[in-house]
Protein backbone atom coordinates (compact mmCIF):
# COMPACT_ATOMS: atom_id res chain seq x y z
CA UNK A 1 0.00 0.00 0.00
CA UNK A 2 2.96 2.49 0.62
CA UNK A 3 4.17 1.98 -2.60
CA UNK A 4 1.29 2.26 -4.28
CA UNK A 5 0.81 5.29 -2.26
CA UNK A 6 4.58 6.62 -2.94
CA UNK A 7 4.35 5.91 -6.64
CA UNK A 8 0.64 8.08 -6.86
CA UNK A 9 2.62 10.84 -5.01
CA UNK A 10 5.64 11.03 -7.38
CA UNK A 11 3.44 10.39 -10.57
CA UNK A 12 1.08 13.78 -9.59
CA UNK A 13 4.82 15.44 -8.84
CA UNK A 14 6.06 13.80 -12.04
CA UNK A 15 3.09 15.19 -13.83
CA UNK A 16 3.80 19.08 -12.62
CA UNK A 17 7.14 19.07 -13.59
CA UNK A 18 6.43 17.48 -17.45
CA UNK A 19 4.03 20.68 -17.63
CA UNK A 20 7.13 22.06 -16.63
CA UNK A 21 9.25 20.53 -18.98
CA UNK A 22 6.77 21.14 -21.63
CA UNK A 23 7.62 24.44 -21.87
CA UNK A 24 11.35 24.02 -21.92
CA UNK A 25 11.03 21.53 -24.64
CA UNK A 26 8.28 22.77 -26.99
CA UNK A 27 10.32 26.26 -26.94
CA UNK A 28 13.38 24.54 -27.30
CA UNK A 29 12.19 22.60 -30.67
CA UNK A 30 10.59 25.63 -31.80
CA UNK A 31 12.56 28.69 -31.19
CA UNK A 32 15.77 26.97 -30.22
CA UNK A 33 16.69 28.22 -27.38
CA UNK A 34 16.70 27.57 -23.76
CA UNK A 35 14.31 29.92 -21.92
CA UNK A 36 16.02 29.75 -18.53
CA UNK A 37 13.16 32.13 -17.67
CA UNK A 38 10.33 29.52 -17.91
CA UNK A 39 10.53 28.57 -13.87
CA UNK A 40 10.03 32.10 -13.17
CA UNK A 41 6.78 32.02 -14.97
CA UNK A 42 5.40 29.51 -12.59
CA UNK A 43 6.50 31.87 -9.58
CA UNK A 44 4.63 35.22 -10.90
CA UNK A 45 1.67 32.89 -11.83
CA UNK A 46 2.00 31.68 -8.27
CA UNK A 47 2.02 35.64 -7.16
CA UNK A 48 -1.23 35.91 -9.53
CA UNK A 49 -2.94 33.01 -7.46
CA UNK A 50 -2.28 34.62 -4.34
CA UNK A 51 -3.51 37.85 -5.25
CA UNK A 52 -6.79 36.58 -6.98
CA UNK A 53 -7.38 34.24 -3.77
CA UNK A 54 -6.76 36.82 -1.13
CA UNK A 55 -9.04 39.57 -3.35
CA UNK A 56 -11.88 36.62 -4.50
CA UNK A 57 -10.80 33.60 -2.49
CA UNK A 58 -11.62 31.34 -5.55
CA UNK A 59 -8.76 28.90 -6.70
CA UNK A 60 -10.43 28.59 -10.08
CA UNK A 61 -10.73 32.50 -10.07
CA UNK A 62 -6.55 32.23 -9.08
CA UNK A 63 -5.89 30.04 -12.04
CA UNK A 64 -7.92 31.61 -14.55
CA UNK A 65 -5.91 34.98 -13.39
CA UNK A 66 -2.59 33.13 -13.33
CA UNK A 67 -3.37 31.64 -16.82
CA UNK A 68 -3.99 34.97 -18.90
CA UNK A 69 -1.28 36.96 -16.81
CA UNK A 70 1.36 34.22 -17.50
CA UNK A 71 0.50 33.78 -21.06
CA UNK A 72 0.34 37.51 -21.74
CA UNK A 73 3.80 37.63 -19.93
CA UNK A 74 5.23 34.86 -21.92
CA UNK A 75 4.34 36.27 -24.79
CA UNK A 76 5.72 39.73 -24.00
CA UNK A 77 9.12 38.24 -23.02
CA UNK A 78 9.21 36.74 -26.12
CA UNK A 79 8.64 40.16 -27.82
CA UNK A 80 10.58 42.02 -25.78
CA UNK A 81 13.89 39.98 -25.14
CA UNK A 82 14.11 37.29 -27.22
CA UNK A 83 12.84 38.04 -30.48
CA UNK A 84 15.36 40.82 -31.55
CA UNK A 85 18.37 38.19 -31.01
CA UNK A 86 16.20 35.99 -33.54
CA UNK A 87 20.11 34.55 -35.49
CA UNK A 88 22.22 35.66 -32.56
CA UNK A 89 24.68 33.22 -30.91
CA UNK A 90 23.24 31.14 -28.84
CA UNK A 91 25.32 32.18 -25.90
CA UNK A 92 23.44 35.93 -25.74
CA UNK A 93 20.29 34.03 -25.93
CA UNK A 94 21.18 32.38 -22.88
CA UNK A 95 22.13 35.45 -21.46
CA UNK A 96 19.35 37.12 -22.08
CA UNK A 97 17.47 34.30 -20.60
CA UNK A 98 18.91 34.37 -16.92
CA UNK A 99 18.51 38.25 -16.95
CA UNK A 100 14.81 37.69 -17.58
CA UNK A 101 15.09 35.06 -14.93
CA UNK A 102 16.33 37.81 -12.58
CA UNK A 103 14.17 40.57 -13.63
CA UNK A 104 11.13 38.26 -12.53
CA UNK A 105 12.46 37.22 -9.36
CA UNK A 106 13.67 41.02 -8.53
CA UNK A 107 10.43 42.20 -9.53
CA UNK A 108 8.72 40.03 -7.31
CA UNK A 109 10.82 40.70 -4.50
CA UNK A 110 10.01 44.67 -4.91
CA UNK A 111 6.73 43.75 -5.21
CA UNK A 112 5.48 40.93 -2.54
CA UNK A 113 8.34 41.49 -0.34
CA UNK A 114 10.75 39.17 1.11
CA UNK A 115 8.51 37.18 3.62
CA UNK A 116 6.83 34.03 1.99
CA UNK A 117 3.34 34.06 1.43
CA UNK A 118 1.30 31.40 2.71
CA UNK A 119 -1.18 30.55 -0.20
CA UNK A 120 -3.97 28.35 1.16
CA UNK A 121 -5.95 27.21 -2.10
CA UNK A 122 -8.21 25.34 0.20
CA UNK A 123 -8.14 21.22 1.72
CA UNK A 124 -9.74 18.67 -1.07
CA UNK A 125 -9.27 16.61 1.82
CA UNK A 126 -8.34 12.78 1.75
CA UNK A 127 -9.15 9.88 0.28
CA UNK A 128 -9.24 6.23 1.88
CA UNK A 129 -9.31 3.18 -0.15
CA UNK A 130 -8.76 -0.69 1.43
CA UNK A 131 -5.85 0.91 3.72
CA UNK A 132 -4.75 3.40 0.72
CA UNK A 133 -4.79 6.91 1.90
CA UNK A 134 -4.42 9.30 -1.10
CA UNK A 135 -4.62 13.43 -1.13
CA UNK A 136 -6.93 14.45 -3.30
CA UNK A 137 -5.55 17.51 -4.18
CA UNK A 138 -2.52 14.86 -5.60
CA UNK A 139 -5.08 13.20 -7.28
CA UNK A 140 -6.48 16.39 -9.22
CA UNK A 141 -2.68 17.03 -10.43
CA UNK A 142 -2.24 13.73 -11.43
CA UNK A 143 -6.24 14.33 -13.79
CA UNK A 144 -5.64 17.80 -14.79
CA UNK A 145 -2.02 17.06 -15.98
CA UNK A 146 -2.74 13.77 -17.85
CA UNK A 147 -5.95 16.00 -19.70
CA UNK A 148 -3.61 18.69 -20.46
CA UNK A 149 -1.07 16.10 -21.94
CA UNK A 150 -3.22 14.51 -23.92
CA UNK A 151 -5.01 17.46 -24.95
CA UNK A 152 -1.30 19.35 -25.96
CA UNK A 153 -0.49 16.19 -27.94
CA UNK A 154 -3.93 16.35 -30.01
CA UNK A 155 -3.45 19.45 -30.44
CA UNK A 156 -0.36 19.33 -32.07
CA UNK A 157 -0.72 15.94 -33.96
CA UNK A 158 -4.06 17.17 -35.74
CA UNK A 159 -4.75 21.01 -36.07
CA UNK A 160 -2.94 23.17 -38.64
CA UNK A 161 -1.04 25.05 -35.59
CA UNK A 162 0.24 22.00 -34.60
CA UNK A 163 1.59 20.50 -37.34
CA UNK A 164 3.11 23.92 -38.29
CA UNK A 165 4.86 23.66 -34.83
CA UNK A 166 6.39 20.30 -35.75
CA UNK A 167 7.33 21.53 -39.25
CA UNK A 168 9.21 24.67 -37.37
CA UNK A 169 11.02 22.48 -35.29
CA UNK A 170 11.88 20.64 -37.85
CA UNK A 171 13.07 22.63 -39.79
CA UNK A 172 12.87 26.33 -39.91
CA UNK A 173 13.49 27.43 -43.86
CA UNK A 174 11.38 24.96 -45.17
CA UNK A 175 8.87 25.69 -42.75
CA UNK A 176 8.68 29.49 -44.20
CA UNK A 177 8.59 28.01 -47.52
CA UNK A 178 5.41 26.61 -46.77
CA UNK A 179 3.66 29.68 -46.16
CA UNK A 180 4.31 29.06 -42.42
CA UNK A 181 4.68 32.58 -40.30
CA UNK A 182 7.17 31.83 -37.81
CA UNK A 183 7.54 34.38 -35.71
CA UNK A 184 3.14 33.54 -35.05
CA UNK A 185 4.44 30.00 -34.39
CA UNK A 186 6.82 30.93 -31.55
CA UNK A 187 4.44 33.61 -30.02
CA UNK A 188 2.12 30.25 -29.72
CA UNK A 189 4.48 28.15 -28.09
CA UNK A 190 5.45 30.71 -25.74
CA UNK A 191 1.65 31.27 -24.98
CA UNK A 192 0.87 27.51 -24.80
CA UNK A 193 4.44 27.18 -22.24
CA UNK A 194 3.14 29.80 -20.14
CA UNK A 195 -0.25 28.90 -19.85
CA UNK A 196 0.96 25.27 -18.72
CA UNK A 197 3.39 26.93 -15.83
CA UNK A 198 0.52 28.69 -14.87
CA UNK A 199 -0.81 25.22 -14.23
CA UNK A 200 2.20 23.96 -12.35
CA UNK A 201 1.93 26.97 -10.49
CA UNK A 202 -1.22 26.10 -8.91
CA UNK A 203 -0.29 22.19 -8.17
CA UNK A 204 2.94 23.15 -6.78
CA UNK A 205 0.78 25.91 -3.88
CA UNK A 206 -1.45 22.64 -3.62
CA UNK A 207 1.11 20.55 -2.65
CA UNK A 208 2.99 23.24 -0.26
CA UNK A 209 1.18 26.20 0.30
CA UNK A 210 4.64 28.70 0.55
CA UNK A 211 5.48 31.07 -1.83
CA UNK A 212 8.66 33.12 -2.56
CA UNK A 213 10.47 34.54 -5.39
CA UNK A 214 12.47 31.45 -5.92
CA UNK A 215 9.40 29.31 -6.13
CA UNK A 216 10.08 28.18 -9.57
CA UNK A 217 13.97 27.85 -9.65
CA UNK A 218 14.55 24.80 -8.80
CA UNK A 219 11.24 22.95 -10.01
CA UNK A 220 12.39 24.67 -13.32
CA UNK A 221 15.59 23.00 -13.31
CA UNK A 222 14.25 19.64 -12.54
CA UNK A 223 12.17 20.15 -15.04
CA UNK A 224 14.51 21.40 -17.86
CA UNK A 225 16.87 18.31 -16.66
CA UNK A 226 13.68 15.86 -16.93
CA UNK A 227 13.52 17.39 -20.68
CA UNK A 228 16.90 16.72 -21.11
CA UNK A 229 16.63 13.27 -20.19
CA UNK A 230 13.19 12.34 -22.42
CA UNK A 231 15.14 13.92 -24.99
CA UNK A 232 14.81 17.72 -25.07
CA UNK A 233 12.64 18.99 -28.15
CA UNK A 234 10.24 15.54 -28.11
CA UNK A 235 6.97 16.28 -26.11
CA UNK A 236 6.46 13.07 -25.36
CA UNK A 237 9.84 13.18 -24.30
CA UNK A 238 9.21 15.70 -21.73
CA UNK A 239 6.30 13.90 -20.29
CA UNK A 240 7.85 10.57 -19.86
CA UNK A 241 10.81 12.45 -18.44
CA UNK A 242 8.58 14.80 -15.91
CA UNK A 243 6.89 11.51 -14.83
CA UNK A 244 10.16 9.96 -14.30
CA UNK A 245 11.73 12.16 -11.96
CA UNK A 246 8.65 13.04 -10.06
CA UNK A 247 8.61 8.76 -9.44
CA UNK A 248 12.35 8.82 -8.79
CA UNK A 249 12.10 11.65 -6.29
CA UNK A 250 8.86 10.49 -4.35
CA UNK A 251 11.04 6.64 -4.10
CA UNK A 252 13.80 8.73 -3.01
CA UNK A 253 12.02 10.48 -0.45
CA UNK A 254 10.87 7.30 1.35
CA UNK A 255 14.28 5.88 1.94
CA UNK A 256 15.62 7.46 4.96
CA UNK A 257 19.08 6.26 3.90
CA UNK A 258 19.07 8.46 0.40
CA UNK A 259 16.55 10.86 1.18
CA UNK A 260 18.85 13.89 2.08
CA UNK A 261 20.45 13.29 -1.61
CA UNK A 262 17.11 12.75 -3.43
CA UNK A 263 18.29 16.29 -5.63
CA UNK A 264 21.40 14.79 -6.40
CA UNK A 265 20.28 10.79 -7.21
CA UNK A 266 18.09 12.99 -9.68
CA UNK A 267 20.93 15.01 -11.36
CA UNK A 268 22.67 11.21 -11.13
CA UNK A 269 20.38 9.64 -13.58
CA UNK A 270 20.68 12.34 -15.83
CA UNK A 271 24.56 11.93 -16.24
CA UNK A 272 23.39 8.15 -16.91
CA UNK A 273 20.83 8.20 -18.92
CA UNK A 274 23.04 10.97 -21.27
CA UNK A 275 26.02 8.96 -21.19
CA UNK A 276 23.75 6.29 -22.48
CA UNK A 277 21.73 8.15 -24.77
CA UNK A 278 23.58 11.33 -25.26
CA UNK A 279 19.81 12.82 -27.25
CA UNK A 280 17.93 11.52 -24.05
CA UNK A 281 15.38 8.77 -24.00
CA UNK A 282 13.36 9.76 -27.18
CA UNK A 283 15.90 12.39 -28.45
CA UNK A 284 15.55 12.71 -32.15
CA UNK A 285 18.50 11.32 -33.77
CA UNK A 286 19.33 13.20 -36.76
CA UNK A 287 19.15 11.40 -40.28
CA UNK A 288 20.67 12.33 -43.10
CA UNK A 289 19.72 11.15 -46.60
CA UNK A 290 21.27 12.12 -49.95
CA UNK B 1 3.96 39.44 -69.54
CA UNK B 2 6.61 39.08 -66.44
CA UNK B 3 5.87 36.90 -63.95
CA UNK B 4 8.90 37.81 -61.91
CA UNK B 5 11.37 40.76 -62.60
CA UNK B 6 14.42 41.38 -60.40
CA UNK B 7 16.58 44.41 -60.87
CA UNK B 8 19.81 44.84 -59.91
CA UNK B 9 19.10 42.50 -56.39
CA UNK B 10 22.31 42.71 -53.70
CA UNK B 11 22.79 40.34 -51.06
CA UNK B 12 25.44 40.29 -48.57
CA UNK B 13 26.97 37.96 -46.06
CA UNK B 14 28.39 40.01 -43.53
CA UNK B 15 31.10 42.13 -45.41
CA UNK B 16 30.93 39.58 -48.32
CA UNK B 17 28.75 40.18 -51.59
CA UNK B 18 27.06 37.47 -52.43
CA UNK B 19 24.85 39.10 -55.55
CA UNK B 20 26.27 42.14 -57.62
CA UNK B 21 23.26 43.53 -58.36
CA UNK B 22 21.24 40.87 -60.79
CA UNK B 23 18.40 41.43 -62.95
CA UNK B 24 16.46 38.74 -64.52
CA UNK B 25 13.05 38.41 -65.41
CA UNK B 26 10.59 34.95 -65.72
CA UNK B 27 7.88 35.29 -68.32
CA UNK B 28 4.37 33.75 -67.19
CA UNK B 29 4.74 30.35 -69.13
CA UNK B 30 8.42 29.80 -69.40
CA UNK B 31 11.35 27.60 -67.98
CA UNK B 32 14.19 30.30 -66.94
CA UNK B 33 17.38 28.38 -65.71
CA UNK B 34 20.37 30.27 -63.67
CA UNK B 35 23.55 27.95 -64.57
CA UNK B 36 26.55 28.64 -62.59
CA UNK B 37 29.09 26.95 -60.60
CA UNK B 38 29.08 26.17 -57.08
CA UNK B 39 29.26 29.65 -55.01
CA UNK B 40 27.92 31.86 -57.95
CA UNK B 41 25.24 32.57 -55.60
CA UNK B 42 22.67 30.80 -57.52
CA UNK B 43 20.57 29.51 -54.09
CA UNK B 44 21.07 32.84 -52.61
CA UNK B 45 18.98 34.53 -55.54
CA UNK B 46 16.68 32.06 -55.05
CA UNK B 47 16.10 31.84 -51.39
CA UNK B 48 16.50 36.03 -51.86
CA UNK B 49 14.02 36.26 -54.19
CA UNK B 50 11.00 34.21 -51.26
CA UNK B 51 11.87 36.44 -48.72
CA UNK B 52 14.40 33.97 -47.12
CA UNK B 53 17.29 36.01 -46.97
CA UNK B 54 17.16 39.83 -46.86
CA UNK B 55 18.07 42.13 -49.77
CA UNK B 56 20.51 45.12 -49.25
CA UNK B 57 19.56 46.82 -52.58
CA UNK B 58 17.16 46.06 -55.88
CA UNK B 59 13.81 45.08 -56.06
CA UNK B 60 11.62 42.15 -57.15
CA UNK B 61 8.23 42.01 -58.14
CA UNK B 62 6.17 39.37 -58.71
CA UNK B 63 2.56 39.50 -60.12
CA UNK B 64 2.39 42.84 -60.21
CA UNK B 65 3.58 43.42 -56.78
CA UNK B 66 6.93 44.16 -54.80
CA UNK B 67 7.57 41.83 -52.97
CA UNK B 68 11.24 42.69 -52.00
CA UNK B 69 10.25 43.66 -48.36
CA UNK B 70 7.75 40.92 -47.72
CA UNK B 71 8.49 38.17 -45.28
CA UNK B 72 8.93 34.53 -47.14
CA UNK B 73 5.69 33.16 -45.67
CA UNK B 74 3.64 36.08 -47.15
CA UNK B 75 5.17 35.38 -50.70
CA UNK B 76 4.18 31.53 -50.53
CA UNK B 77 1.06 32.46 -50.00
CA UNK B 78 0.65 34.83 -53.25
CA UNK B 79 1.66 31.84 -55.09
CA UNK B 80 5.49 31.12 -55.26
CA UNK B 81 6.50 27.61 -53.96
CA UNK B 82 10.56 26.24 -53.96
CA UNK B 83 12.01 22.72 -53.94
CA UNK B 84 15.02 24.12 -51.69
CA UNK B 85 18.41 23.36 -51.97
CA UNK B 86 18.74 19.54 -50.76
CA UNK B 87 14.98 19.12 -50.83
CA UNK B 88 14.45 19.96 -47.03
CA UNK B 89 11.60 17.19 -46.74
CA UNK B 90 10.23 17.03 -43.09
CA UNK B 91 12.00 13.91 -42.19
CA UNK B 92 10.09 12.63 -38.93
CA UNK B 93 6.97 13.62 -40.96
CA UNK B 94 5.13 10.74 -43.07
CA UNK B 95 4.93 11.22 -47.05
CA UNK B 96 0.92 12.13 -46.54
CA UNK B 97 2.19 14.44 -43.65
CA UNK B 98 4.48 16.48 -45.97
CA UNK B 99 1.90 17.11 -48.15
CA UNK B 100 -0.30 18.22 -46.02
CA UNK B 101 2.29 20.74 -44.81
CA UNK B 102 2.59 21.58 -48.25
CA UNK B 103 -0.70 22.80 -48.65
CA UNK B 104 -0.65 24.97 -45.51
CA UNK B 105 -1.38 28.03 -47.54
CA UNK B 106 -4.23 27.06 -49.20
CA UNK B 107 -7.02 28.71 -47.35
CA UNK B 108 -9.71 26.87 -49.39
CA UNK B 109 -9.98 23.02 -47.87
CA UNK B 110 -12.61 21.74 -50.70
CA UNK B 111 -9.89 20.81 -53.17
CA UNK B 112 -7.37 19.19 -50.40
CA UNK B 113 -8.64 15.31 -51.97
CA UNK B 114 -8.05 15.98 -55.24
CA UNK B 115 -4.66 18.14 -54.82
CA UNK B 116 -3.57 14.88 -53.46
CA UNK B 117 -5.02 12.49 -55.94
CA UNK B 118 -3.01 14.75 -58.28
CA UNK B 119 0.26 14.61 -56.84
CA UNK B 120 0.04 11.08 -56.33
CA UNK B 121 -1.09 10.40 -59.90
CA UNK B 122 2.05 12.33 -60.78
CA UNK B 123 4.01 10.76 -58.44
CA UNK B 124 2.81 7.36 -58.31
CA UNK B 125 5.87 5.90 -55.84
CA UNK B 126 4.55 8.93 -53.44
CA UNK B 127 0.84 7.27 -53.60
CA UNK B 128 2.68 3.84 -52.79
CA UNK B 129 4.44 5.27 -49.54
CA UNK B 130 2.48 7.67 -48.50
CA UNK B 131 2.27 6.06 -44.31
CA UNK B 132 6.27 5.74 -44.60
CA UNK B 133 8.19 8.22 -42.45
CA UNK B 134 9.59 10.69 -44.98
CA UNK B 135 13.22 10.06 -43.99
CA UNK B 136 13.06 6.66 -44.80
CA UNK B 137 12.59 7.00 -48.06
CA UNK B 138 15.23 6.92 -51.42
CA UNK B 139 16.72 10.03 -52.44
CA UNK B 140 15.13 9.97 -55.61
CA UNK B 141 11.42 9.57 -53.64
CA UNK B 142 12.76 12.55 -51.29
CA UNK B 143 13.01 14.89 -54.27
CA UNK B 144 9.75 13.79 -55.88
CA UNK B 145 8.16 14.30 -52.48
CA UNK B 146 9.75 17.56 -52.50
CA UNK B 147 8.07 18.92 -55.98
CA UNK B 148 4.73 17.31 -54.79
CA UNK B 149 4.98 19.36 -51.74
CA UNK B 150 5.71 22.37 -53.73
CA UNK B 151 3.09 21.52 -56.20
CA UNK B 152 0.25 21.62 -53.20
CA UNK B 153 -0.08 24.96 -52.90
CA UNK B 154 -1.17 25.58 -56.59
CA UNK B 155 1.68 27.80 -57.28
CA UNK B 156 1.73 30.37 -60.46
CA UNK B 157 6.03 30.41 -60.01
CA UNK B 158 7.59 27.32 -59.06
CA UNK B 159 11.60 27.80 -58.19
CA UNK B 160 13.57 24.56 -57.93
CA UNK B 161 17.12 24.67 -56.72
CA UNK B 162 19.10 21.80 -57.78
CA UNK B 163 16.42 19.14 -58.12
CA UNK B 164 18.71 16.58 -59.80
CA UNK B 165 21.67 16.91 -57.47
CA UNK B 166 22.24 13.34 -55.85
CA UNK B 167 20.69 11.94 -58.35
CA UNK B 168 21.17 8.72 -60.78
CA UNK B 169 21.74 9.92 -64.01
CA UNK B 170 18.22 7.63 -64.75
CA UNK B 171 16.36 9.65 -61.80
CA UNK B 172 18.14 13.01 -63.10
CA UNK B 173 16.53 11.74 -66.81
CA UNK B 174 13.04 11.55 -65.08
CA UNK B 175 13.05 14.89 -63.09
CA UNK B 176 13.78 16.95 -65.97
CA UNK B 177 10.88 15.22 -67.84
CA UNK B 178 8.59 15.73 -64.99
CA UNK B 179 9.17 19.70 -64.79
CA UNK B 180 8.68 20.06 -68.21
CA UNK B 181 5.31 18.43 -67.78
CA UNK B 182 4.56 20.74 -64.72
CA UNK B 183 5.39 23.46 -67.25
CA UNK B 184 3.16 22.22 -69.88
CA UNK B 185 0.20 21.98 -67.08
CA UNK B 186 0.80 25.87 -67.07
CA UNK B 187 3.22 26.39 -64.13
CA UNK B 188 6.22 29.06 -64.86
CA UNK B 189 9.59 27.62 -63.94
CA UNK B 190 12.26 29.00 -62.38
CA UNK B 191 15.22 26.36 -62.16
CA UNK B 192 18.77 26.48 -61.11
CA UNK B 193 21.22 23.88 -61.89
CA UNK B 194 24.15 22.92 -61.70
CA UNK B 195 23.88 20.41 -64.72
CA UNK B 196 23.63 22.52 -67.40
CA UNK B 197 23.14 20.66 -70.62
CA UNK B 198 20.11 19.01 -69.12
CA UNK B 199 18.73 22.11 -67.99
CA UNK B 200 19.06 24.65 -70.94
CA UNK B 201 17.67 21.72 -73.25
CA UNK B 202 14.19 22.52 -71.66
CA UNK B 203 14.77 25.72 -71.12
CA UNK B 204 12.61 29.06 -72.77
CA UNK B 205 15.87 31.30 -71.63
CA UNK B 206 18.66 30.97 -69.29
CA UNK B 207 20.93 33.38 -67.28
CA UNK B 208 24.13 32.43 -66.51
CA UNK B 209 25.10 33.53 -62.81
CA UNK B 210 29.41 34.28 -62.15
CA UNK B 211 30.22 35.01 -58.50
CA UNK B 212 27.16 37.59 -57.95
CA UNK B 213 26.66 38.79 -61.11
CA UNK B 214 24.70 37.65 -64.23
CA UNK B 215 27.44 37.14 -67.17
CA UNK B 216 25.62 36.13 -70.17
CA UNK B 217 21.83 35.50 -71.61
CA UNK B 218 20.11 33.77 -74.38
CA UNK B 219 17.38 31.60 -75.12
CA UNK B 220 18.13 27.86 -73.74
CA UNK B 221 19.56 26.80 -77.22
CA UNK B 222 21.85 29.99 -77.49
CA UNK B 223 23.39 29.04 -74.33
CA UNK B 224 24.07 25.74 -75.33
CA UNK B 225 25.68 26.40 -78.29
CA UNK B 226 27.83 29.28 -76.90
CA UNK B 227 31.61 28.45 -76.63
CA UNK B 228 31.76 30.48 -73.27
CA UNK B 229 29.10 28.07 -72.22
CA UNK B 230 30.28 25.03 -73.86
CA UNK B 231 33.95 25.54 -72.04
CA UNK B 232 32.37 26.39 -68.74
CA UNK B 233 29.53 24.24 -67.91
CA UNK B 234 29.27 21.51 -70.26
CA UNK B 235 33.21 20.19 -70.62
CA UNK B 236 33.50 20.78 -73.99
Amino acid sequence: MKLIETLISGLSMGSTYAMIALGYTMVYGIAKMLNFAHGDVIMVGGYMIFVTLSATGNPLLGLLAAVLFCVVLGVTIEKVAYKPLRGASPLAVLITAIGVSKLLQSTAQVVFGTAQKMVNVGDLGYLSWNGLTVQISTLVTLGCSMVLMVALSLFVKYTRTGRAMIAVSEDRGAAQLMGINVNKIIMITFAIGSALAAFAGLFMLMKSPSLTNTLGAMPGIKAFTAAVIGGIGSIPGAMLGGLLMGVVEAISLTVPAIAPYTDAIEFIILIVILLVRPTGILGKKRREKV
Amino acid sequence: MALLEVKDLSVFYGVIQALKGISFEVNEGEIVTLIGANGAGKTTTMQSVIGLIPAQSGTVVYDGQDITKLPCHKIVHLGMSQVPEGRRIFQELTVYENLVMGAYSVKNKSGFKDDIDRIYTRFPRLAERKNQIAGTLSGGEQQMLAMGRALMSHPKLLMLDEPSMGLSPLLVDQVFEIIKDINKDGTTILLVEQNAGKSLAISDRAYVLETGSIVLTGTGAELAASDEVKKAYLGG
